[in-house]
């Protein structure tokens, strides 16, 4: 192994960094080199997660790979810490990068000043959000992030972005302040900030100063529980993504993802089975914190009349579900709420792209005033047109918008045959299988109440899906099919796509999924591979499950 | 000191959690301003309070919590000042721009119907 593949690690926030910096000193004109090195970059990033995730999943190498920065001894040095799951995000991330940056070429890019260089940034956050093993560093990269997503909410202007980014940036600057007291509290328990040296900290911690780490673990949680959009700290979530660009909104699906990642990172961690008298601390909430996101996103959905606060709204469901599924705290269920995690960003990233294609064209706001219309039964006249146009032809951009839609709802209400519908299957076998043989317990009520919601969720979304692509697809008047170009059809096309190849490779993707989920369960080998990486070599670490 | 410290956080976060709920984005700022402060201090706090106690070792010293002030919060609280500095500044052009677009300084963009 070269010394060169040692620095893989760092290239996901390193590359972003020189091409964001280097693209803010090139002037906007020369919009085809900053577009050439845009998609470059995310490209190679795209490379260097598939490699990571490849080399982490090598079956005779180490599951975790530590890089430490400037070589300092493990418990003081900042680490990056890629294993199954990082690399997992990381490969998310770059694959619904690189879709957003293509359909951005077609005209978004021009809407505003530096969106590539922002866009860049928010990569490297995200990157290093996935990578981190230092809490503080955790908060640093969240910060960046931030500041990038501030700036591409308000991309393109506009009253209506600046009202919705107002909030977008008051709720994130005070959940900042409420990370900042939760790392604060934690560090002044335990004395550290490295994950994995928390880790084993953890469970000496003496009886009366665990309430307060407790409270500490509890304020941080809530910061993440905002990002990812958990009621009731989600309000600001569906005006936000649906105010924004339709690129950034893609990414930003993502993004919510992160909270997600944290929490699941942190939570099976620091209060695994092995944490002493904290274990499982705030499981209970978390499941019911999940339930209620799945029922506010399944009535938003449903109340929502346009598509983009639709796709806002799924944003919470999908959120809701994985979270709840996560805090039942089985093995087994947590490798297909993966996969459900996956399919679901990548549904929803493509939705959101799909939508401003199809209300291009399109009054604004027809269509709360075809729902008002439909409420108060104003829809004659229109009908006896309507049934003259047996055979009518069909534009071709509006077959593949209509097919794209179609994959979307397929995806996001779980139905066969694309992914969505595997990632559910999956999530509900697991939930009603014993745990292990010989034990046949009673399936415990969260079961039950999960198995209704998913089902649940997935009937409002087919409602709501069918009812906005009736409006939209349908009933359009003849002359107002949009103009599509293939630069921007194609990354939709291919994020389906990739919906599609997780369901032909479901096998795989759920075996990588378990081996995640197994990894998560036995934090030892994290926590070894993170402390005993040798000092002056980056990888592999020793230790690695 | 302890005493001291712990009213003037509790004084700051108060005032800054009751400007953040106002209805007008220059009170929100100011808000967030005070609710950083109380932060930040509260960061250094968690360190333990030690007077003329140096957070760096000279040359051949052994480093004790009994001699030293703990270097780690202080240095968080750096990196918390700045990002938190940068970061209104950037909600200061924001709540300008909202200013300019709406016509009014209201969190919602639109007056209340009184």
């Amino acid at each position: 192994m070269t010394r060169w593949l040692d620095h893989l690690l760092v290239l996901p926030v390193v590359l972003p960094l020189v091409a964001g910096a280097v693209m803010l000193l090139i002037d906007e004109q020369y919009r085809i080199l900053k577009t050439a090195i845009s998609i470059g970059t995310i490209v190679a990033l795209t490379g260097v997660a598939l490699a990571l995730l490849a080399l982490v999943d090598a079956p005779e190498s180490a599951a975790v790979w530590v890089y430490r920065l400037g070589d300092w001894p493990t418990p003081f040095a900042i680490v990056l810490v890629a294993d199954r799951l990082s690399a997992l995000m990381l490969v998310l991330t770059s694959v619904l990068a690189l879709a957003s940056m293509v359909f951005s070429v077609a005209r978004w890019d021009r809407a505003g000043a530096h969106f590539r260089a922002m866009f860049q940034f928010l990569l490297m956050g995200l990157n290093g959000a996935f990578l981190t093993g230092d809490l503080f560093n955790l908060f640093v990269w969240f910060e960046l992030l931030l500041a990038a997503s501030y700036g591409l909410v308000l991309h393109g202007s506009g009253t209506r972005r600046v009202r919705a980014g107002l909030h977008y940036i008051v709720v994130n600057l005070a959940t900042s302040l409420l990370f900042l007291i939760g790392v604060s509290l934690i560090y002044g328990v335990a004395g550290t900030l490295n994950m994995a040296d928390l880790a084993t900290r953890i469970p000496q911690v003496s009886a009366e100063s665990r309430g307060l780490l407790e409270t500490g673990a509890a304020v941080l949680g809530i910061a993440f529980l905002v990002k990812a959009g958990i009621w009731p700290l989600s309000f600001w979530l569906p005006s936000a993504y649906s105010a924004a660009a339709p690129p950034v909104a893609a990414m930003f699906s993502v993004m919510s993802k992160l909270g997600v990642y944290v929490v699941l990172r942190l939570w099976l961690l620091l209060f695994g089975a092995d944490s002493g008298a904290s274990a499982h601390f705030g499981g209970e909430w978390l499941a019911f914190a999940g339930i209620a996101t799945i029922v506010f996103g399944a009535i938003g959905v449903l109340a929502s009349q346009d598509i983009a606060r639709l796709a806002g709204f799924s944003v919470l469901i999908s959120s809701g579900t994985v979270m709840a599924v996560i805090a039942t705290g089985q093995v087994g269920v947590t490798g297909p709420a993966l996969y459900y995690l996956v399919s679901s960003t990548l549904a929803i990233g493509a939705l959101f792209m799909l939508i401003e294609l199809l209300e291009r064209g399109r009054e604004p706001g027809a269509d709360v005033l075809a729902v008002t219309r439909e409420a108060y039964g104003e829809d004659d006249g229109d009908d006896l047109v309507q049934t003259d146009e047996v055979g009518v032809a069909i534009p071709a951009a509006m077959a593949i918008l209509g097919l794209c839609f179609i994959g979307c709802t397929l995806v996001l209400a779980g139905l066969p045959p694309l992914s969505g519908f595997i990632a559910k299957f999956a999530v509900l076998t697991a939930l009603f299988s014993p745990p292990g043989p010989g034990m046949t317990a009673g399936v415990p009520a969260l079961a039950w109440a999960l198995l209704g919601l998913l089902i649940f969720s997935g009937l409002t979304t087919l409602v709501a899906m069918t009812r906005a692509g009736i409006r939209t697809l349908w009933t359009r008047e003849e002359h107002s099919v949009p103009r599509v170009r293939v630069i921007e059809i194609a990354p939709i096309v291919i994020l389906l796509l990739a919906a599609a190849a997780l369901t032909v490779q479901a096998g795989p993707v759920m075996r990588y999924m378990q081996a995640t989920a197994s990894a998560l369960y036995a934090p030892q080998g994290y926590i070894q591979g993170v402390l005993t990486a040798p000092l002056g070599r980056i990888a592999p670490a020793k230790g690695g499950s | 000191m302890e005493l001291i410290l712990s009213l003037a956080i509790g004084t700051l976060a108060g005032c800054g959690v009751w400007l953040l709920l106002r209805p007008r984005t220059f009170q929100v700022i100011m808000g967030l301003l005070l609710l950083s402060y109380a932060v930040n201090l509260f960061i250094l706090g968690v360190g333990g309070l030690r007077v003329g106690m140096p957070p760096f070792l000279a040359k051949g010293q052994i480093g004790s919590l009994a001699q030293f002030a703990d270097p780690l919060p202080q240095s968080l609280v750096l990196t918390a000042i700045v990002i938190s500095f940068a970061t209104t500044a950037l909600f200061l052009v924001v709540l300008l721009a909202s200013r300019g677009l709406t016509g009014t300084d209201h969190v919602d963009g639109t007056e209340p119907e009184a």
